[in-house]
């Protein structure tokens, strides 16, 4: 039994360099435990890798290590056995990763579409609210992501964002950005976060004023923001009311006499 | 009357600029704030930072400069002589709003339209200062979409196309005879005329950047436009023979449809009752199936009704071309072209992609298709698969009927 001790629930670069040694070794799957940080269970005894002066080269295509890169940062305790059994596989059959029909090909490509999708969503629906504070701005959000994305995704906000000064609080982590230099902090709470901002009051009459109440069609909303984001975005407060009003608006509308069309010369501009 | 605040004119062009069908901010070239003293990043794909109930993506800051408009097009809210209230933003205000939005990740830019007051110059001059303003004085580098003036001078749609990501000029109505009915002060040969000369633009900065690494990007995202549909008497065929003509003379990165929907202070021209949503819809999968499908226009226009010329509702339009069309079917999983696996109703184009690449591997059965697929149910009839063979199409006479989606609850409003 091998026992393989991540420093972080997202190591990639510590998964790899184990990965790699134990394949050369020929380890198989079912005798390695994975594990994150440094507190090891003791129900198989500590046994550590052997370390191996120079582990042989052997190369993977690149579609792996871009799954392997997504995969990992899922929240699924398996996803680092996982991974190590679709390398091990990967090296008797190296047309493996075209076979989308292979089901642990399908199992870890659906790990890593859940953790892309999380990424995008993150992306999408972080909510910044100012801080002011000696007459400087500070931008801070917080945010539940399903997976381990947050430093995976720390890049797009900080070329998004690079003029301002920001933080992102989350349970696992925190992200703290000056306009030059990223740092890490602990995970953090809602209430650790500001509880407001004056500027979601115009947002929030925006999105009640850019929707359309003649098209309804909720389903859709659901599938792309789903409930279980509702709590951290300001404008979704207003929702339940904008459906409800809805279709009482669009009777309305259709209820109302029309108007005929004036000449040109009795309209103000 | 009072001065409007701020909210209360956002709210006025918000609701003005929703029927713009349009939110996409994709497509662009790729560009971040990194190492300057600006905001924005674009990075290929667009974001959609909220949906609204209409199930429609937020993605950009959609609103007018101003909702008073010197025309009377029938359809529009914002015509001359309909009672809406009226509201106008300066440059500053917009460009503060978006600025605002867009620092608290609200959204990726701006979509700015108008209504034109006194004259198209003028307006247009008002929308290019906003897209000015925010590139030029606060090195913003997200995403721009102006609504352009058709009559509006070619310099001054020529500064749009430098700052703006993309440009659009709308088309309006599928017809020649619906525009001159329902928008009788706009003429489709200026329309035309100024789609022409942004394809014309557009390809002088493509060219000029293949030479000049230096060149100004004149619209990297290109142009767009939108008809509206249901309001005048076009069928879908003459609709999609129009959006599929614009495509090809104007490079139109996109046609967007919007379904007439009834809007306040109506016009006693118009149809009080709405086209079906899902008539827009249909149009939209027959655009995907041109754009990226391999069918042309006059095989989507086999798939519409002999009678009405419009699409079938309650299938999908390549569903409905199939079964016009069962010779060609069941085709082979293992063995069949790209060309033909699209053309299997239910399978997409990553489908395919998966399809094609798995083949090389294994003999694909029904269950590894399932594997690469969302329903297989609706393919097995169209599919010949390791261990399967479906009957010959032609003895299926309630194919349709076994395919179609059950029957819904009738809409309230049609």
């Amino acid at each position: 039994m091998h026992r393989v001790l991540l420093t972080a629930p997202d190591d990639i670069d510590g998964w790899r360099a184990s990965a790699r040694q134990l394949a050369t070794q020929g380890v198989d799957p079912a005798d390695i435990v994975w594990q994150v940080g440094d507190a090891p269970d003791d129900l198989f005894g500590n046994i550590d890798l052997e370390q191996a002066a120079t582990p042989a080269a052997f190369s993977v295509p690149r579609a792996f290590l871009d799954l392997a890169e997504s995969a990992i940062l899922h929240r699924d305790p398996q996803r680092f056995a996982l991974l190590y059994a679709l390398l091990v596989q990967l090296r008797a059959r190296p047309g493996l990763m075209q076979d989308r029909a292979d089901p642990l090909l399908r199992r870890v490509a659906a790990l890593a579409k859940a953790v892309r999708r999380d990424i995008h969503k993150m992306r999408a629906f972080v909510r910044f609210r100012e801080m002011k504070a000696d007459g400087a701005s500070r931008f801070v959000a917080w945010f539940e992501p399903d997976h381990h994305i947050v430093r995976a995704n720390a890049g797009f906000f900080v070329r998004r964002f690079a003029s301002m000064h920001w933080s992102i609080l989350t349970p696992e982590i925190s992200i703290h950005w000056d306009s030059q230099t990223l740092s890490e902090g602990p995970g953090a709470q809602r209430s650790d976060a500001p509880d407001g901002d004056p500027v979601e009051a115009l947002w929030q009459g925006y999105y009640a004023a850019i929707f359309n109440p003649a098209r309804l069609k909720t389903g859709a909303m659901l599938s792309e923001m789903p409930k279980k984001y509702w709590r951290n975005l300001p404008e979704a407060v207003l929702i339940p009311d904008l459906i409800a009003g809805a279709q009482a608006r669009e009777a309305v509308m259709i209820a109302r006499r029309p108007t005929l069309p004036k000449t040109q010369d009795d309209s103000a501009t | 009357m009072a001065q409007l605040t701020t909210r209360q004119k956002l709210e006025i062009l918000a609701d003005a600029a929703k029927y713009d069908a349009s939110c996409a901010s994709s497509g662009t070239t790729k560009r971040d704030s990194r190492g300057g003293k600006g905001i924005g990043s674009t990075e290929g794909m667009g974001i959609c930072h909220a949906y609204a109930p209409d199930g429609r993506c937020i993605s950009l800051l959609k609103i007018l400069l101003t909702n008073s408009c010197i025309f009377d097009c029938h359809y529009c809210i914002n015509r001359r002589s309909s009672d809406v209230r009226r509201a106008r933003f300066t440059a500053r205000e917009v460009v503060d709003l978006t600025l605002n939005f867009y620092r608290r990740n609200y959204i990726e830019g701006l979509f700015l339209s108008s209504g034109i007051i006194r004259s198209s110059d003028y307006t247009m001059e008002q929308m290019v200062e906003v897209a000015r303003s925010l590139r030029q004085d606060h090195h913003f580098r997200g995403y721009i979409h102006l609504k352009t003036i058709p009559d509006a001078d070619p310099a001054l749609l020529h500064q749009a196309g430098l700052h703006a990501d993309r440009l659009s000029i709308n088309v309006e109505l599928p017809t020649e005879s619906g525009l001159k009915r329902l928008a009788p002060e706009k003429d489709g040969g200026r329309i035309e005329g100024a789609m022409r000369h942004l394809r014309s633009e557009i390809e002088d900065g493509q060219d000029a950047r293949r030479k000049y690494k230096s060149a100004p990007r004149f619209a990297p995202a290109g142009q767009s436009t939108q008809m509206i549909i249901g309001a005048d008497a076009a069928d879908d065929r003459a609709i999609i023979a129009r959006a599929s003509s614009l495509y090809d003379r104007h490079r139109l990165r996109r046609v967007y449809y919007s379904a007439f929907s009834p809007i306040p202070s109506p016009s006693a021209v118009l149809p009080l009752r709405r086209p079906p949503l899902m008539r827009e819809h249909r149009l939209y999968q027959s655009d995907w199936m041109i754009r990226f499908y391999g069918y042309d226009a006059g095989e989507i226009a086999a798939a519409t009704d002999a009678a009405t010329g419009c699409l079938p509702l309650d299938i999908d339009p390549k569903l409905a071309w199939a079964l016009n069309h069962r010779a060609t079917f069941p085709v082979d999983v293992n063995r069949a072209p790209r060309e033909a696996l699209l053309r299997v109703p239910g399978l997409g184009v990553r489908a395919v992609d998966r399809i094609l690449l798995s083949r090389r591997h294994r003999r694909l059965r029904l269950d590894d298709v399932a594997r690469l697929t969302t329903s297989i149910r609706k393919l097995r009839p169209f599919l010949i698969a390791a261990d399967w063979r479906p009957l010959a199409l032609a003895d299926c006479a309630d194919l349709r009927a076994r395919l179609a989606p059950p029957a819904q609850q009738l809409d309230l409003f049609t």
